[in-house]
């Protein structure tokens, strides 16, 4: 049992120091920045969906156009 | 190919990948937080080897059918392809001159993935050389044949046998030495799969919008 624990306890603090070793933008994640910068990222994003959507919409009423026509 | 369910799909997946993408936790590695690039990055190869895999299909279906649609179809697929292949190359770039430095480095990942777009760039370029059309989609329906040929060695085969600082010399050119984290696979094949909707549906209007284009033209003979 004690094995055990030791043997977690090495494992965590493994990972602890890696945690350390690389500079990451921890700061921009905890004050909240990062949200900012996801909002206008899903806005292009959704943006494109629908610009795909209504492209769409526009190939189909032609393609039933061209149905009626024969 | 009308059905909405796939395109929701993609939707869904994309959204969640580019939250997922930003927001999750990586491992802290020594390219920082630009690790995050692979859930963008990657999947555009994934994408345009899927495309250019259907693309490839449809040139063979073309060959036995010599129908008109497996022709326009072939071509649309190797077109997205073509742009997810560039914007593959584009986004590797900018990651490279952050983590390797420089632009271009000649790496052998680089210049196979290089090799392989301008071989796809000539399939355009040999379809735009015809006025017969028969001859036309027969011939770069051979063409693409070759083209997909030349794409598995230039970009899965060669790059594994040269050291490259891309990562993945030992496997998987794409992922190899991140994989080992669970957490990345959780927004990297939803990213694959998103991507890969995306592309057909990107195509599928493509190749609706020539079918419309050649019933007008059948119709105006």
């Amino acid at each position: 049992m004690k094995k055990l624990v030791y043997l977690v306890l090495l494992v965590l603090s493994g990972t602890a120091v890696q945690a350390q070793d690389f500079e990451m933008a921890d700061v921009m994640r905890s004050n909240g920045q990062i949200y900012v910068v996801v909002a206008i990222i899903l806005i292009v994003l959704c943006g494109l969906f629908a610009f795909l959507f209504m492209l769409e919409r526009k190939i189909r009423r032609i393609e039933n156009k061209l149905d009626n026509k024969k | 190919m009308k059905k909405l369910w796939w395109k929701i799909l993609a939707i869904v997946l994309l959204v969640y990948v580019h939250i997922g993408g930003l927001l999750f936790a990586v491992p802290r590695l020594r390219i920082h937080e630009t690790i995050r690039s692979l859930y963008f990055h990657v999947p555009m190869w994934f994408g345009m080897t899927f495309m250019f895999l259907i693309s490839f299909v449809y040139a063979v279906r073309y060959l036995r059918t010599s129908s008109k649609e497996d022709d326009i179809r072939s071509v649309e697929f190797a077109n997205v392809g073509l742009a997810f292949g560039t914007l593959g190359m584009l986004t590797g770039m900018v990651w490279a001159h952050y983590a390797w430095g420089l632009f271009w480095h000649g790496d052998p990942k680089q210049v196979g993935a290089a090799i392989a777009l301008l071989v796809y760039l000539a399939y355009f370029v040999l379809r735009a050389s015809f006025e017969n059309q028969e001859q036309r989609a027969r011939l770069s329906a051979v063409y693409n044949i070759f083209a997909f040929a030349s794409l598995i060695p230039l970009i899965f085969i060669i790059p594994r046998l040269y050291s490259s600082m891309h990562p993945g010399d030992d496997g998987n050119p794409a992922f190899n030495a991140y994989d080992l984290d669970g957490r990345m696979r959780l927004v990297f094949y939803p990213a694959v799969i998103g991507w890969f909707f995306m592309g057909l549906w990107i195509t599928s209007l493509r190749i609706r919008y020539r079918n419309i284009n050649e019933k007008i033209s059948e119709t105006e003979l």
